[in-house]
């Protein structure tokens, strides 16, 4: 949170005990109902991701463990038992064909997801700033080719660049890294346009024209007066990217040409299930559901980051104001 | 207007030549042992040495990226091993796999992406606009609360997701509908449409999202302006303003968003045309990506490339013709 928003905060309701920025963000962001419980169950997921190897222990099993006497051979794969082979051991049923554990295999899988979506997502947004910071505060001829090479990014389709770049890299490179480089490389388009035109905004502002004077550097502006104003669309963007990059990590795997077995991927999974529905119907279902609840719950939370950080919505939120309805928030 | 579309034109020729040699250096530079990867990976050392002879790749790299450039506006002589073959303008190549000519490949592909985008985009377009109208018309009530979850829901799921589930539903279960192919219109236009139609209801679904969510912001911000609120002074009744003077202020971004998308999507909706078995330019690069065949690969990027930024310029122009605020320069 941007110390210049919290100064404007503070300096447009004297009345309200100064919050740090993090803290009035974490107001504006409780504020939102759903938000909040998009927040809980992203909080949830990413537990889950984080502790992995202990739950499956809990479980007692192991995510790539073969249980070939839980399928039936004869029927084709079938697991044995009913939805999918749901039992006590089984959380979550059996994998067909090979009858490794879903509930460890969808456990491990949220680490894929989640991993892979904020390595690019991070990545993505470092480039957009740097390039951006670069194309705002660097000569004119700078400016050109980064905007030159800015058209050539917007031209290629993620996905299409994706599958292609992919063709190339050798099997050996490690997948999860590999398509979270090719993502993160390819996406940061879009961040680098929102940072180079507030920056140029900024730029022509009284407090950087101070700081040029007073003798400082071009990246020590860049860092100290800069960054903190681009910090809240920056964020907000990041918000948003990060569910888009679940979503075309699972596209590339269920394509067959992102995360390989036998690391487990939501995606992946769905490629599988395309041709087990009518005999085993959950292992569709359960990682389509819990894709569908991950996305969707990353991208009310980004809605809620935009809200919290957009100035204007403060008086809707009634937080930070320092109007009567505070008290009540 | 004249300069101003010849200076477009003058850049997207630039970009596109800055892209064709990006291409060439990551697909046909990077990866080193291109002879190898054309002759696949079971030949041997004097059959990799031919195929080195027939496709030149001892010649310094720029005299080789000259040739390529050379096919794409002049065309240029293949040859063959026993004989030499010519690729008319734009060549783009010939397939390692198949010995065919990429550009002939891609027209062969380009009417069946063509049907799905067409009657996908005609689907959104309908669902998305009239989504954004009812909820910008209802606005604070429940129907729009309901929309815009629903719009949520839409951005949130992975068009596979929702592809697999209506062929599970209508295909599977309910057998209202026959497993989706694609007949060409020619041959069946009826049989084309009914193959289509569940291709073209998961794509319009999915699309929608966006263009709900863009109507509907732009005519909550039309209806936030003074002009709007002098005619409500006048007595002008609701139906009238959100249908003669919202909406107006919508159009301008929807035919923008539209040509971008249309753009991206000639490049292949590769996930839709490999979930569906849809044989157009998606899953023909998907294909090429598998069995890495390089000419193919470039070949598609380049035509997605050249796709995407002819309906950027389009986009900007008919942006400017839509609303006469804007200033072409």
């Amino acid at each position: 949170m941007s110390e210049a928003l919290l100064v404007q905060e503070a300096g447009a309701a004297p009345a309200v005990a100064p919050a740090s920025g993090a803290r009035l963000f974490l107001r504006r962001l409780r504020a939102q109902r759903a938000a909040s419980a998009a927040a809980l169950v992203v909080l949830l997921l990413v537990l889950v991701a984080l502790a992995a190897p202990l739950l499956t222990a809990l479980a007692g099993q192991d995510p790539n463990a073969y249980h070939p006497d839980l399928v039936d051979s004869a029927a084709g794969g079938v697991p044995i038992g009913s939805f999918g082979g749901i039992s006590g051991e089984h959380w979550l049923g059996v994998e067909p064909g090979t009858g490794r554990d879903l509930f460890a295999r969808i456990v491990y899988g949220a680490r894929v997801s989640l991993g892979v979506a904020l390595v690019a997502t991070v990545l993505q947004i470092a480039l957009g700033l740097v390039i951006g910071l670069a194309a705002a505060l660097g000569s004119r001829g700078v400016d050109q080719v980064l905007g030159r090479i800015t058209d050539i990014n917007v031209a290629l389709p993620v996905m299409v660049i994706a599958l292609a770049l992919l063709a190339i890299v050798p099997e050996s490179f490690p997948r999860p890294v590999l398509i979270a480089l090719v993502i993160g490389g390819i996406g940061w388009s879009g961040t680098s346009k929102i940072v180079r035109a507030q920056a140029l905004a900024l730029k022509s502002l009284d407090f950087v024209a101070a700081a040029r004077l007073s003798g400082r550097g071009k990246w020590s502006i860049a860092r100290r007066e800069l960054l903190p104003s681009l910090a809240a669309p920056v964020i907000t963007y990041a918000a948003l990217a990060f569910p888009t990059n679940i979503i075309v990590e699972a596209a590339l795997s269920f394509l067959g040409v992102g995360i390989k077995p036998p690391t487990p991927s939501w995606g992946q999974m769905l490629t599988e299930a395309d041709t087990w529905y009518q005999a085993a119907p959950t292992y569709l279902l359960i990682p389509a559901g819990l894709l569908f609840v991950t996305v969707l719950a990353l991208t009310v939370l980004g809605e809620g980051v935009r809200t919290a950080l957009d100035p204007r919505a403060a008086s809707r939120l009634g937080v930070g104001t320092g109007t009567a309805k505070e008290g009540a928030a | 207007m004249t300069g101003f579309l010849l200076r477009r034109l003058g850049g997207a020729a630039l970009v596109l030549l800055a892209l064709t040699a990006l291409l060439y250096a990551i697909f046909y530079v990077a990866p080193g042992d291109v002879a190898q990867i054309a002759c696949g990976p079971r030949c041997s050392p004097a059959q990799v040495a031919q195929v080195t002879e027939q496709l030149r790749l001892d010649d310094p790299v720029y005299v080789q990226y000259a040739h390529f450039l050379q096919g794409i506006v002049a065309g240029r002589d293949f040859s063959t091993g026993t004989g030499t073959e010519h690729c008319a303008m734009p060549c783009l190549g010939v397939s390692y796999q198949s010995d065919q000519q990429v550009t002939q490949l891609i027209l062969a592909k380009l009417p069946v992406t063509g049907s799905l985008v067409i009657g996908a985009f005609a689907g959104w377009l309908l669902l998305g606009v009239g989504t954004g109208v009812l909820s910008a018309w209802r606005r604070g009530r429940l129907t729009e609360r309901v929309l815009t979850w629903l719009t949520l829901a839409g951005s949130a799921t992975p068009v596979f997701v929702i592809g697999l589930l209506l062929i599970i539903v209508f295909c599977s279960t309910l057998q209202w509908l026959p497993a989706p192919s694609y007949v060409p219109f020619t041959e069946n236009p009826e049989q084309w449409a009914w193959g289509l139609l569940l291709p073209w209801t998961s794509l319009a679904l999915i699309e929608s999202a966006k263009y709900a969510r863009l109507t509907r912001s732009a005519m909550l911000e039309t209806l936030a302006e003074d002009h709007v609120r002098t005619f409500r002074a006048y007595g002008v009744g609701e139906r009238a303003i959100i249908g003669r003077h919202a909406l107006r202020g919508a159009v301008a971004p929807v035919i923008a968003l539209s040509a971008l998308d249309f753009g991206s999507m000639f490049g292949g909706a590769v996930l839709t045309e490999s979930l569906f078995g849809i044989p157009g330019i998606g899953r023909e690069l998907v294909h090429a990506v598998k069995v890495v065949d390089l000419p193919v690969v470039v070949g598609m990027v380049l035509v997605t490339g050249f796709f995407v930024v002819l309906a950027n310029a389009v986009a900007d122009l008919l942006y400017a013709l839509a609303d006469r605020r804007v200033v072409l320069s």
